[in-house]
């Protein structure tokens, strides 16, 4: 609907909307659902080394993963392995941009994870490195690495020795990187607190005028700190990011009851954006991706 | 009297951000981000370039017609300022995209030109470039796919119900996109000529 008529063709211009509204909803219920369709699926990641094919033994699998482990503990950055039959229709490149982005390898600001992948029937292997490594593990190193080092043993059949030898040039070259120490409480576990603090500010405005208004002035402002920090606890489940937004929650309440009118003021200027939920810092236990970012970065080589 | 003003304070917060206001503003901005990222790669492989032309011309000088058609891409997606501005605007985009085929498609002849020539391909500085180029290329493309997808949530915004009355209101429009057989044609991977002359770019109409 290009240029609003106006004045007069407001009825109209809300008919169209409803017309469009329902036309959307008739599309919605009446689409063929679109599948991603015969792409090959991406596996679950559950480990540092995920073998589709068999080919590793048991041995070499729990060799490599503990290495892995062990390079992931001392240096922070995130290194996996990914062993398929083939990534037929798509390009090695296409896969491992999808593995990558649901893998989120790497820690989230530091964007320093390393996918290493190897389509073992399509004969074609792939370094992806995430945004942070792309300085140290440039395009040019990643291909000798494939090059020099990885592709000559796969030619022998020697995966486990390529997959090993790669990653432990992969392992090196990262080593040179400065980043920051690993952390357990790394894993973006604070985002969760970030991403409600919209919530928490609506909430806090709401709560804070009804508490109030039931409890008066101090004891109002108390229960209103306590219900955030309750909250805040839930989001983020760091004790002292609670009791910090527990105590802000508390002095901002007492200030604004104070200042009567000022409330206004405070609810007007909400700046909320849009649904901030999305990036889940839930983590928990077992083994899972940082969050870190992938560009499309490192090369492939084919034998 | 106090309450009633707070009440109506977070009536019109809620009543703006539920007809999409604060979701056409951060869909916005995702646009803008994904597409400085998309120029940022691009940028990059334009600073390949002159290195790339440098070695090859050392070994493969006589491939004038390449060379020459390399670096006049180049400097024609060098004449085209990438201003945010311009995913506002179909014509100067497209012509954006069209100065950014031509490059691709004498870069892929430049690599097809290179593999007759032995001991250019086992230059390690013309395998680095190689790699480099190849390594922008996918970034390329992973990044023209997140502008794809940020501008389809966002359009999709702009023109749904009830988002499309803030969007009228403010004057948001929908934005262009790349369009779908240049995208085919850039994820191909290049071909590889074997019978000697140089490939002539196969896709004439997409790029």
């Amino acid at each position: 609907m290009g240029a609003l008529p106006n004045r007069a063709g407001r009825a109209p211009v809300a008919w169209d909307c409803y017309r469009l509204w329902l036309a959307a909803w008739l599309c919605l219920v009446f689409a063929p659902p679109v599948a991603a369709q015969g792409l090959q699926p991406i596996p679950k990641l559950e480990s540092r080394v995920t073998d589709l094919t068999g080919t590793l033994t048991a041995g070499e699998q729990a060799e490599l993963e503990q290495k892995l482990s062990a390079f992931e503990a001392r240096k922070g950055a995130q290194l996996a392995v990914l062993v398929v039959a083939t990534t037929q229709p798509e390009a090695i490149e296409q896969y491992a941009i999808r593995v990558a982005e649901a893998w989120k390898l790497g820690r989230a600001k530091p964007d320093d994870g390393v996918l290493l992948l190897l389509a073992k029937d399509d004969r074609t292997v792939r370094i992806e490195v995430g945004y942070g490594l792309e300085g140290a593990l440039n395009d040019a190193t990643a291909n000798r690495i494939i090059d020099e080092t990885m592709i000559p043993l796969f030619k022998q059949g020697q995966y486990a020795a390529g997959l090993n030898a790669g990653a432990a040039q992969v392992m090196q070259v990262v080593d040179g990187e400065a980043l920051p120490p690993p952390d357990a409480h790394w894993n973006g576990k604070s985002g969760g607190l970030w991403n409600a603090l919209p919530l928490l500010f609506m909430a806090f405005i709401v709560a804070s005028s009804i508490l109030r208004a039931i409890f008066g002035r101090v004891g109002g402002a108390t229960a209103t700190a306590g219900l955030l920090g309750v909250v805040a606890w839930l989001f983020s489940q760091l004790l002292f990011a609670a009791l910090g937004v527990a105590a802000l929650a508390f002095v901002l309440s007492l200030v604004f009851g104070l200042r009567g009118s000022g409330w206004s003021s405070g609810g007007r200027s909400g700046g909320f954006g849009g649904g901030g939920f999305g990036g889940g810092g839930f983590g928990g236990g077992g083994f899972g991706g940082g969050g870190g970012g992938f560009g499309g970065g490192g090369a492939s080589g084919r034998w | 009297m106090q309450a009633i003003r707070i009440m109506i304070g977070v009536a019109v917060v809620a009543l703006l951000s539920g007809c999409g206001y604060n979701r056409i503003q951060t869909q916005d901005e995702s646009v803008k981000a994904a597409w400085s990222e998309v120029v940022n790669q691009y940028q990059r492989r334009a600073d390949l370039v002159p290195n790339l032309v440098n070695t090859v011309k050392g070994y493969a000088a006589q491939e004038k017609s390449v060379l020459l058609g390399v670096t006049e891409a180049r400097a024609k997606v060098g004449t085209i300022q990438a201003t945010p501005e311009l995913i506002n605007d179909a014509a100067a985009f497209k012509k954006f995209q069209a100065a950014q085929g031509e490059l691709s498609s004498a870069l892929k002849s430049l690599i097809a030109v290179s593999e007759n020539y032995p001991q250019l391909k086992s230059d390690q500085n013309f395998r680095d470039l190689q790699a480099q180029l190849e390594g922008t290329e996918n970034r390329i493309t992973v990044a023209r796919n997140r502008y794809i997808q940020a501008v389809q949530d966002y359009n999709v915004t702009i023109r749904s119900f009830p988002s499309n009355l803030t969007a009228m209101i403010f004057k948001y429009q929908t934005k262009p996109n790349f369009a779908v057989e240049n995208e085919a044609a850039i994820a191909r991977p290049p071909t590889v000529d074997f019978s000697g002359a140089p490939a002539p770019a196969s896709n004439p109409a997409g790029q």
